[in-house]
This record gives C-alpha cells, structure tokens and sequence, in this order.
C-alpha cells in the first residue's frame, strides 16, 4: 500500500499541519483525521497486534476501526488506545503505536506469530497454571497489552448536561436527517446525535443538533447517555444524558471483513472506508487496488476509485453471477472475476498481491495489488438497540442481526434496520421520524431482495482473522467448537472474540457466522452476544463529570463547633461527620492523648461534642403508642421529665440501633440515635409510620439545628453551676436519667443527665448557632476545674470500662436485645412490637447464641486486636470474636468486649484469643468492669 | 437510570428514590397468635415473578413519601404508581 493525497481534491488546497507519529514528523491537512493524514503519508504498519504481534494497518474508519488504536499524548494527558480514524489531526499532535516494543517495524513478540499454533484460544489458561498464573501474568500482560493508562490523575475538565426532549434522533447521515425532519415537521422538539463534525442539513427552530456527540448508552426509560466532543480550552467533554418520549436510532451500519488468509496484513481495507478516505479526505490508500465482494456494494467503491485515477486491477465477485453493476464496471476497464475468492493477501509485512481462486474449477491464480479493498456485506449497527432491550433477528437478506422488538420507545430506521438504498433510507427514515412525532406508522417500500454469495469458510492454518484486535483466527473458533463451547457467549469468553476496544464492531457477525457453520446451525439460532454500553470507549472523566469530586464527592458533615475544636487542637476522623478523635499536646500520639483525656474524665471533667448524634422528635396524640410499636421497652410509660435507654430492633429480632428516649411532653418525645445510624433510624420510623401505622402524630429529624456539649466527670455540676445556669442543678432536683428546659447564659438550652462515659455527665443541647460560644463560656467556667475537651478516642477508652456498647460493632446481624442482656423486658411487655415474633420464636432462647461479655487477656499488658478470634469451638473452631478493645486508664490493663457462643455461661473460665497466628489466655468476665454499681454516674 | 413517577410529584430521575421491596406485604398480627410458617412467610417469602410486581417507593430526595409501583421486572417498565394507603385493580 503506497498511499498518497489527491491534487484534485479541495483538500489539497487546505491549510498545512505539522504532526508526529511514532517520533517521526509529518505532515497533514486541517480536516484530516490521524488516519487520513497518516494513510496521505504512505504509512502502512500503524501497530501490532494483541497476541501475536503482527503488524497491522488502517483497516477502517469512523467506529469501523479496530486495529489503528494509538496513545496520545504524554504524562497526565495521556489517551490509550485511541482510534486513528477518530482522531482530529491538529497542529502539534503526537501519537504513538500501541503494543509494540522496541518498535513497530522491528517487535521482538513477532516471534509469537510463529508460534501461533502454540497460542491458540485458551493457551494461557491451560499453560500458565504451575505454581501460578500470577506469577506469569506481569510477563504476559506486558507482552500482551494495549495502551498505557495514565498514572496521574486527569487534569481534563469535563462538563455534564441533562436534557429532554419528544424525540431523540441518533445519527445524522441520510435515514438520521430525513427522520430529524419529519418528527420536527410534526412540531414536537427534536435532538439530533451526529459523532461526524457536520450535519447537512437545514437549521429548524424546534430542532437541536448536536456535533461530534457520541451515543454512548441507552438506558432504562429511554435515557440516552452521550459525550460530546469540545476539546476546548477549559472543557474536553461533555457527558449529554438525554431523556426522550421517542429514539430514533439511524447509526448506519458497519462492513464486514472477508475471512482469507492474512486478511489482516496491512493494505487490506474494508472498501467503504477506501471510499471514505477518497470521498472525504482526497486520499488514496494505494495505487493498484483490487476489490473483493460478496454483493453489489463494493462496485461503487471499485468504479469510483476507477474514476478518481487509481488502476483498479480487478474486482473478485465470489457470486457465480455478478449482478447487473457489472456491466458499469466493465465499462471503466474493470476486469472482473466472476465466482472467484481471495484465499489470502500476499506479502510479509505489507500487500503487495493477492491469491485468488476459482470455486468451480479450484485453480489459484495471483494478482498483483497493494491494495485489497473487501466488502463482506454490511451490519447494521444494532448496538444502541439492543441496548435498550430490544432484540435481534439474523436478516438472511443482508446476512446480519436487525432490530426486532423493541422493549423501550425506540426505533431503528435506515442502515441501521438493513436498508442500505439512499433512496430507501430516506423514506424510511422519513417514516420513523412521522412515527415518532405522531405514534403513527406509515407504509415503507419494499426492499427488493438481492443476491449475496454464501459463507465460505477458510481451510485450516489459513490465519483468517475473525476479530483482529483480539487477533481470534477462524481456527480458534475451529478449536473452541472442537472443545464443545456451543453458547456465544463462551465462545467470546474463551477465545476473546469481540472483547476488545471496538466490541466486535467489525468481527461480531463474521464470528457468529463461522460459528454457526461449524455447528451445522442458522446464525439466526445461535445469536449474538450482549453488546453493552458504552458504544465507543468513554473516558472515566467524563462519566464522572455530574459527580464533584475529591472532598466533594461525598462531602463531610462538619460539627456546629467544627473551627472551635480546629483551634483545641483537635485531630479528625471521618465518621461521615469530621469528629475529634482526640487533642494532641506536644508530640503526643493518639493513645497517649486519649489515655491522658480519659484520665481529666475521670479524675476531674471534659467537655465531648455530642452533636453528631441523631435528634428526632416524634410528637402528636399517638406518639407514645407508635413508639411502642417501634422499641423493645415502652417509651409510653416514660414520666414527663424522665430519660430511658431504649433499643430498636427490625423484624427478624435484631438489633439497629440503641439510643434515649426523653419524654419532652405528654405527646411529644426526643429520641436520640448512633450518629451513624440517625439517617437509618428516621427513615426506619418514618416508613413505617407512612406505610403500616398512620396514626396522629409526626416525626422530625432535628439532628442539624442543635448543638450538643456534653460536660463529664465528678467536676461536672460544678462547671455548670458556674455557667449561668437557671436550671435547679442539685442531685435531688435533677437525678440521672432526667431532662430539664432552662436557659444557660441567657440561651435557650435541653439538659440531659445521660452518660456514655459512666461518669456525672450533663448532655447541653442549644441552637447549632451557638456551638461554639457555648463552648467557649463552658471552658471558661470550668477553668478552675481543669476542664479539657476530649475525643472519640478517650470516650472509647471510657465506655469500654463501663461495657458500654456501640451497636453495629459490639453487635452483629444476629445479636437480638437478650444477646446484650436486655431480655427481660420482653416477656413483660404486652402488646406488640416490631421483631416481638422472631424474639418469641425458640431460637432467640436457644442455648449457645453469641452472647456480648467482657474479656480480660490474662496478661494485664495485652490489648487483644479488634476482630481476634476466641478459639476452640466445635466444630467450627471460632466461637467468637472480640469486638472492642482498649487499655483501660483506670484499671491499667487491656479490656475487651467480646461475642461469644454462649458467653455468660462462662463468666470466669479462661479462653484463648487467636489473631494471625498468636493467640493469648483471657478470662471471661462481665462487660462493665469500672463502677459496676453507676455511682459515679448517679452522683 | 429509571424515570419513576412520583405520584406527588411526577416523573423524577430515580437517583431520587429508594426501592423499598414488595408492597402489600400484609404484616400479621397478633405476634402470640402468629405461627412460625406465617411469619416465615411474611419475613422470608416474596414474590419474585417475571412481571408485574407492586413495590413501595420512597420519594427519598424529593416529597419524602412512601408510595406503591407497579414495576414490570422484565423489562423495569412502571405501569402505575398510587398512594400507600391504596390498591387499585391492576390485571396480573
């Protein structure tokens, strides 16, 4: 192939532009593609190929494209596997071949292609299995790999847009643009697709055309989801998802490949595209071409090369009879050979002749060319709308899959359906474009029926390429039948056919052909396999365009107080909330800190933010009922004034959360949940209110608009008693597990005396506008006291003193309240509640359930890890799992909570501890270890 | 991506909800009076016909109410959605 550019073609004339490729300098013109300017230049082998490292050239162009992939550009901005025939040349562009060291012309892993019989479907798997494939896959994915992805993050800015529309048109070639016209003419507000950069057509008011758009998916419900195209100064892309009443799908169709020997040397095209670049960009893509088909199509491509000065040195018409065009061609000088095929493209690296045959008589005879142009037919490209749910049936008219039925508002007109006629498509496109503005259906002509030579198949060792990106040969399919794989679907799987970049847009129905005669079958029985979105490659960018990124992605909740706690020192974790987990001094680590804070706790008082906690009121005539009806206890029996702990659990007796509920009024309750949990808990509460009891009452999820200090330790009141506090602070006025309304400096405030620390401890809720300053008046009051703020860390370190528990981690998806202890309460209460009929069922009383205890390690010095196993069950040998741990401040020696097959029963006996191949002796104990009696948190 | 039409609503993007299982799951009551097959039942066996099913939705980010679907899982068309507290007549 020795190809060239056209004087004659207005694209001569067009401004220059100065590119590289594989470290070379060239030169196109403005409105080449890479494909266009590099076929101008007289390049011939563009890369090599996946498996066997063949070199390989510009098959195609458009989508039809499988082997001209290349990486472009450098560093972050770097694109793999690229489609030449899809790339815009502009002045400056560097790209380079993919999968082929040290370089194109010289490849080391060409070697592989002499050893192909070594390589064939399935050769990794059954090879590299000693010791490991692991061990070998490095190797051979270097060997084996395409592009290179890029290892910074994208600097790119992508931009993303939702649109709706009546009707959708996806495609703007003939059948596309007729469609587009005849749903505007119906008045209804229409979006035309067209991946090319023009569409020619007229501009109409209620029609939207959108340029160098790419459909990428089609969704449930008619989503359309598309990039377009921008390569602007700020914007690369911009992701479309587009919602439309009707699509109209008119994206054309693909040629297929004809199956010879070496049909993937470079210098074999599909003819089309060697009209494209001819048509299109002026270009030649050799001077002595010969064409191959199966059909009509095909002659135009010969006749107009004929005519734009190339020696066209013959066509190859595998029908006994060529059809009527003949006749043009022969009149051109075009020799014709009449029930010939190609049996394989000569030349070692590039085509310099072809061997045809003769199916009647078998004699062989060579040509010389350099320039194979074949035309296996056309596939309508069917991808979008099986896409969408519609199905395939095989047209043997055509010899491909069409759409059938569809399952969404969709419709293929034109190409896309198997019409290939101008003339036809138009009216069919103008037809599906009057369905779509009207729901109407209208008459399309008839498609006359036309002669198509059948599949031959290529003989053994031929190295006819079925799909040459993943370079699958008819023999591995050969193989792969011969192996018994039968469903499409295996078949792509073993033998990569169709998994490559383009999806099998070229070598698909080839496949399911070949695969369908050698089980003796219809291509229409056997199927395609599922095409899936995206279309065309997508870059992660612009998928992720809607969603902001970074800290924004999932954006962190932050504390009322959050800039007071930045300016203590604090240190955060991400908890969904950004929470202190403690407040180094000096270079203090996390354990010394919490250890140091926990002691201030205990020793004098600290001041916790609380805030995160969920808040929801529930309010109304029924509210103690429903509540009833959601918790283990009965919150109805709660006195005005007075706090209880509660549990929920779902229906299958199980625990979600844990929390207080305070009893604010006669129908008017505040219950608090897990922070992590609060979003679930309202929910919880709400569905069931809407769905299952709606009685009189509502619920509010109040989390956000309080802020809530809790103050801790024997020092507690007198802090707060130095606070300006109108609330009657006394032990007697105000015991445990109360709430009190009142107003601290002067601000509205909700006091609970709740403890999570085991210590006196006043939980202050205000306005979240006051977080900090409260914060700030509280520190001051308890100056004198030696008041500290602490952390998630310490306030772990306390409630595991106290066996304490956080569910969700103490816990598991089995642990039912009588688990935990609080089983008691159960068999009092009267009426119903969610989960009551699985905890009355015999297995929540069963012997040997995990049950939640304390374990202390037999050395005082061990902190067992979080996730130990306690060893010797039978027969399995876990029989539980520790689930907190800590060194306790107070009792100088580490402390455990655990889940253990029946744990209470053994309270004393020493079991083993076992974590990554250690294990240690810990005695069973109770959970609570520190003021087992709460009367520091009574005081 | 679904399009779902809210009954309160209208047709919203279905990132603003949350599937809430079969509808219509009657919950049986008294718990002292309920057999263990019953209960099995109600927690444990659905429906999961290729069809129509009823659903309840949660207009999660939008109106925040629960309402029913008649979704069809064989190819997610929604063919009806109504309040909670309804069930109209929907041929199987």
């Amino acid at each position: 192939m020795s190809g060239f550019r056209l004087k004659d073609h207005p694209r001569a004339a067009a401004a220059e532009i100065g590119f590289r490729f594989n470290g070379s300098d060239y030169r196109g013109r403005a409105g080449d593609t890479l494909a266009a300017a590099l076929i101008a230049n007289g390049v011939v082998v563009v890369g090599r190929s996946f498996k066997y490292h063949r070199p390989r050239g510009i098959i195609g162009s458009g989508f039809a494209e499988t082997n001209a992939l290349v990486q472009l550009g450098t560093g972050a901005h770097t694109v793999p596997n690229a489609v030449a025939t899809r790339v815009p040349l502009r002045e400056g562009l560097a790209a380079s071949s993919v999968n082929c060291w040290p370089s194109v012309g010289f490849d080391l892993g060409g070697l592989n292609d002499r050893f192909s019989r070594l390589l064939s479907a399935g050769f990794y798997y059954k090879t590299f299995i000693w010791p490991s494939w692991h061990l070998f896959e490095p190797i051979i994915r270097r060997l084996a790999g395409l592009g290179r992805a890029p290892t910074l993050p994208d600097p790119d800015r992508y931009a993303a847009r939702s649109h709706a529309c009546d009707v959708l048109v996806i495609g703007g070639g003939p059948a596309g643009m007729a469609a587009a016209r005849a749903a505007a003419g119906g008045g209804v507000q229409v979006t035309l697709v067209e991946a090319d950069d023009h569409v020619a057509m007229e501009p109409l008011p209620n029609l939207r055309i959108l340029t160098r758009t790419t459909a990428s998916g089609y969704h449930d419900h008619n989503l359309v989801t598309a990039v377009e195209e921008i390569d602007g100064p700020v914007v690369r892309q911009r992701f479309w998802k587009i919602r439309a009443k009707r699509v109209l799908i008119a994206g054309g169709a693909f040629e297929r490949p004809l199956l010879f020997g070496c049909n993937d040397r470079p210098g074999v095209m599909l003819a089309g595209s060697i009209l494209h670049y001819l048509e299109r960009h002026g270009v030649a893509a050799g001077r002595r071409p010969l064409f191959a088909v199966v059909d009509d199509q095909g002659y135009d491509v010969a006749i107009a090369a004929r005519r734009a000065g190339l020696d066209v040195v013959g066509i190859v018409d595998a029908r006994p009879e060529p059809g009527p065009i003949a006749a043009a061609a022969d009149a051109l000088g075009i020799a014709i050979y009449p029930n010939h095929s190609v049996t394989r493209a000569i030349g070692r690296k590039v085509v310099s002749g072809a061997e045809l045959i003769d199916q009647a008589t078998g004699q062989r005879i060579r040509i010389v060319c350099d320039l194979i142009g074949m035309s296996g037919g056309w596939s309508p490209a069917v991808q979008l709308f099986t896409q969408s749910g519609g199905t395939l049936r095989f047209e043997d008219r055509i010899g491909a899959f069409v759409p059938d039925r569809s399952v969404q508002n969709a419709r293929s007109c034109g190409a896309a359906r198997g019409i290939f006629d101008h003339a036809d498509c138009i009216a069919d496109g103008a037809a599906a474009g009057h369905w779509a503005a009207t729901g109407e259906d209208r008459e399309v002509p008839e498609i006359a029926a036309a002669v198509r030579a059948p599949l031959h198949l290529p003989p053994p060792g031929a190295k006819a390429f079925v799909d040459m990106q993943t370079d699958v040969t008819v023999d591995d399919l050969r193989q792969a039948t011969d192996e018994n794989y039968r469903s499409v679907e295996h078949v792509k799987r073993y033998t990569v056919w169709g998994m490559g970049t383009d999806q099998g847009k070229l070598g698909a129905v080839n496949g399911v052909a070949v695969l369908a005669a050698l089980q003796g079958l219809a291509p229409g029985a056997l199927g395609t396999t599922k095409f899936r979105p995206p279309f065309a490659p997508v870059a992660f960018g612009a998928v992720a365009a809607d969603r902001l990124l970074g800290p924004f992605f999932h954006p962190w909740k932050h504390l009322p107080a959050h800039h007071w706690h930045v300016a203590q020192n604090a240190v955060f974790e991400d908890y969904g909330w950004l929470r202190p987990s403690h407040y180094p001094e000096g270079d203090e680590t996390m354990a010394e800190a919490a250890h140091r804070e926990a002691l201030a706790v205990r020793g004098r008082v600290g001041l916790f933010d609380s805030s995160s906690l969920g808040s929801i009121e529930i309010r109304g005539r029924d509210a103690g009922r429903f509540l009833d009806l959601m918790s283990v206890g009965s919150p109805s029996t709660i006195k005005l004034g007075a706090v209880r702990y509660n549990l929920l659990c779902n229906e299958l007796g199980t625990l979600m959360d844990d929390g207080v509920i305070a009893r604010l009024g006669e129908d008017h309750f505040l219950m608090t949940a897990s922070t992590s949990h609060a979003e679930r808990v309202y929910r919880w509460l709400d569905e069931w209110h809407q769905c299952e009891w709606p009685l009189a009452l509502s619920i509010a999820e109040q989390t956000a608009r309080w802020a809530v200090l809790t103050v801790a330790g024997p020092r507690a009141r007198i802090v707060l008693e130095n606070a300006d506090c109108d609330v009657d602070l006394s032990r007697e006025a105000f015991p445990h597990n109360q709430i009190r309304s009142g107003r601290i400096a002067g601000v509205v405030a909700r006091i609970q005396r709740v403890s999570f620390t085991g210590e006196l401890s006043f939980e202050i809720a205000v306005a979240a506008d006051y977080a900090e300053s409260l914060a700030t008046h509280l520190m001051t009051c308890g100056a004198a006291e030696g008041i500290i703020p602490f952390g998630l860390e310490a306030l772990d370190l306390l409630r595991l003193e106290k066996g304490y528990i956080h569910i969700g981690s103490d816990t598991d998806s089995r642990t039912q309240p009588a688990d935990i202890g609080w089983g008691k309460g159960i068999a009092r209460k009267a009426g119903d509640f969610l989960g009551k009929r699985s905890l009355l069922h015999p297995s929540a009383s069963a012997p040997g359930r995990a049950q939640l205890v304390g374990l202390q390690p037999v050395d005082p010095a061990v902190v067992l890890p979080i996730g130990a196993h306690i060893i010797g069950g039978d027969p399995h040998p876990s029989r539980g799992i520790v689930t907190s741990s800590g060194f306790s401040p107070m009792l100088e020696r580490g402390l455990s909570l655990a889940l253990l097959d029946g744990g209470r029963a053994l309270m004393g006996s020493v079991v083993t501890a076992w974590s990554e191949g250690r294990s240690w002796p810990a005695t069973v104990a109770d959970p609570g270890v520190y003021d087992p009696r709460g009367e520091r948190l009574n005081g | 991506m679904l399009s779902v039409p809210c009954p309160y609503c209208g047709p919203r993007d279905e990132t603003e909800f949350v599937n809430g299982g079969e509808g219509h799951v009657d919950r049986p009551v008294p718990p002292e009076a309920v057999g263990d097959a019953d209960w099995a039942a109600y927690l444990f066996f659905h429906d999961n016909p290729k069809g129509h099913l009823r659903e309840r939705w949660l207009h999660a980010f939008g109106c925040r109410r629960w309402f029913h679907a008649i979704r069809s899982t064989a190819d997610h068309a929604i063919a009806l959605t109504y309040p909670i507290d309804a069930k109209p007549d929907f041929p199987a």
